[in-house]
């Protein structure tokens, strides 16, 4: 007859080092996940997206796929807990990060009092590019909710608060900032007049088109589990947009730039310019990141991809 | 003098020291010279305030005379950024710029462009202030680099900026502050609406969030000295029981 020998877990607080919690008859193939649901149950607050359990009070943090008798643990496990404060999951942190900036914008599109000076509020512009401004930015922020709610798979669960607090900050901030001067009374249409709008017109509906098709081909890459482990790599389909990925791993950051560079032409604008500056550099740092972690999993990755910028960057 | 055990104490701020990667030979030969040309360089200020006080019997209007190597070696500190991107010093890229391009602003931003500061008071407050930290600092780096650093320097470096570092920020800060109404009456590096770039600019506006960002930037400057102090000069005390 056959005996499952059980463990004993203690959760430990990792500063203070007191015992929070003790779990006994602790069936040894349970993951990590499944001791934080239980810590949960003791603990309502400290939902398990929120927990970090490690072996050591410094150590990394235990993954939650983790088995329980697969760690450098006897049949009495101390297992340290520290809090990571409040998380959102990553698909209420791009939904607010994303209506910021759309309904921003609209408050300087509409001019409400308070903004520009009394004789201008909630008239509207002269210039017609400005309207066309307010629908391209609209757009680009509608099209990424829709993004982000019915097409967008998200690796990893959750960011902390203090994180999205800041990365609001940025989007909210930068659009006010870009919004006040293309909405302002004062503004001076490009130029090089409609035939400048219109080409960037051009350039910012293709790289919008061709942002929402890699995104779509991500997402019909066949991947599992948290880690984002795919079997395969991203590869060109039939979708002419889909062929900038001969060219650099993270086409869809290639696009988005362009369709930010398509939005400074077309409003001639210097924040516009900075944003997309800006932004071209986090995006650059994120392509490198990702193009190193394709060289390291694909052996047979192609030589010719470079992160964002074909042949270049 | 020097007891040796001094010289090779823990300091691994800012020395840079042989017991991590370092720099080479080449590399060391460089920075002995760029310290030894910028103590000198620094030196030269100190005694160019020192005999424009002299000539003239007062200490108002002293800027004039120091003007020109006081632009030179301070601009000349942005090579100091360079050599942390290099890695020839081990400290941060982005903490020494911001050190450097604060002291360069000051300098050409505000004491060059607006003349009208130029004779006020508290620019030589901070360059005063600024002539004795470079001094010291110069020359502590130099000895480190020829691992021969006297006690005195050492304790000057982490000791004098309790009185110094309040002294240049209050003399930066009096100088912005004067600045302020020939900013405002000569719109100097602002931009207005319209124009076809669609920007603008307000630089009074912007001396202004300069001014209050000393608030929370130089307490924790300062605390990070006294951490520094604590640090390098704390175990002195125990060397002498030992010994």
């Amino acid at each position: 007859m056959s005996r499952t020998t059980f463990f004993e877990v203690e959760i430990l607080d990792s500063k203070t080092k007191e015992q929070l919690c003790f779990l006994d008859k602790v069936e040894p193939h349970s993951s990590i996940a499944e001791i934080k649901s239980l810590f949960h149950k003791s603990y309502p607050k400290w939902y398990p997206a929120r927990q970090s359990l490690r072996l050591d009070p410094k150590g990394k943090a235990l993954r939650d796929d983790d088995i329980l008798q697969n760690l450098p643990v006897g049949t009495s496990a101390s297992i340290y807990f520290k809090d990571l404060g409040p998380q959102l999951g990553w698909t209420m942190v791009f939904l607010v990060e994303c209506l910021g900036p759309l309904l921003i914008y609209l408050l300087f599109y509409l001019r409400v009092p308070y903004i520009y000076s009394k004789k201008y509020t909630f008239t509207s512009s002269t210039h017609p590019v400005v309207s066309l401004a307010c629908a391209c930015h609209s757009f680009h922020y509608i099209k990424r909710l829709i993004e982000t709610i019915f097409v967008h798979r998200f690796s990893h669960g959750t960011m902390p608060l203090r994180s999205i607090v800041r990365n609001c900050a940025y989007y909210w901030g930068f659009a006010a900032w870009l919004a006040y001067y293309i909405n302002h009374p004062l503004y001076t249409p490009p130029s090089f007049g409609e035939r400048q709008v219109n080409y960037a017109l051009i350039v910012f509906v293709l790289c919008e088109a061709g942002n929402f098709s890699i995104h779509w081909t991500l997402n019909s890459l066949q991947c599992e589990g948290a880690g984002s482990k795919c079997r395969r790599y991203p590869r060109p389909s039939k979708n002419p947009f889909t062929w900038l990925f001969f060219f650099v791993s993270c086409p869809n950051y290639t696009y988005e730039v362009g369709a930010w560079v398509g939005l400074s032409i077309m409003t001639q604008c210097v924040p516009v310019a900075l944003f997309t500056l800006v932004g071209f550099a986090q995006m650059t740092i994120w392509a490198r990141g990702k193009h190193k972690t394709y060289i390291r999993e694909f052996k047979d990755y192609p030589n010719l991809r470079m992160p964002i910028l074909p042949l270049i960057l | 003098m020097s007891a040796p055990a001094m010289g090779t104490s823990k300091t691994a701020h800012d020395s840079s020291n042989k017991k991590k990667r370092g720099p080479g030979t080449l590399a060391t030969a460089y920075l002995v010279i760029y310290n030894v040309v910028m103590t000198a360089g620094w030196l030269v200020i100190a005694v160019g305030l020192v005999r424009a006080y002299l000539a003239r019997g007062s200490y108002h209007g002293l800027y004039y005379s120091i003007e020109k190597p006081l632009k030179f070696f301070q601009t000349g500190a942005l090579l100091e950024i360079l050599h942390c991107a290099v890695g020839i010093v081990p400290s941060s890229v982005v903490l020494t710029g911001f050190q450097v391009m604060s002291r360069v602003f000051l300098t050409w931003a505000v004491t060059h462009s607006v003349r009208e500061v130029q004779s006020e008071d508290s620019v030589l407050l901070f360059v005063a202030a600024w002539t004795i930290t470079e001094i010291i600092r110069y020359s502590f780096y130099t000895f480190s680099l020829l691992n021969h650093l006297p006690y005195l320097i050492k304790w000057a470096r982490y000791t004098f900026f309790f009185v110094l570092y309040p002294m240049g920020v209050a003399g930066e800060l009096l100088t912005i502050y004067a600045a302020l109404p020939y900013v405002q009456k000569t719109g100097l590096y602002s931009i207005t609406l319209p124009n076809k770039y669609n920007f603008s600019f307000d630089y009074h506006t912007f001396l202004i969030l300069i001014m209050i960002s000393y608030i929370p930037l130089f307490p924790q400057l300062y605390f990070h000295m006294m951490r520094q102090r604590k640090k390098v000069l704390g175990h002195v005390d125990e060397y002498s029981k030992v010994e």
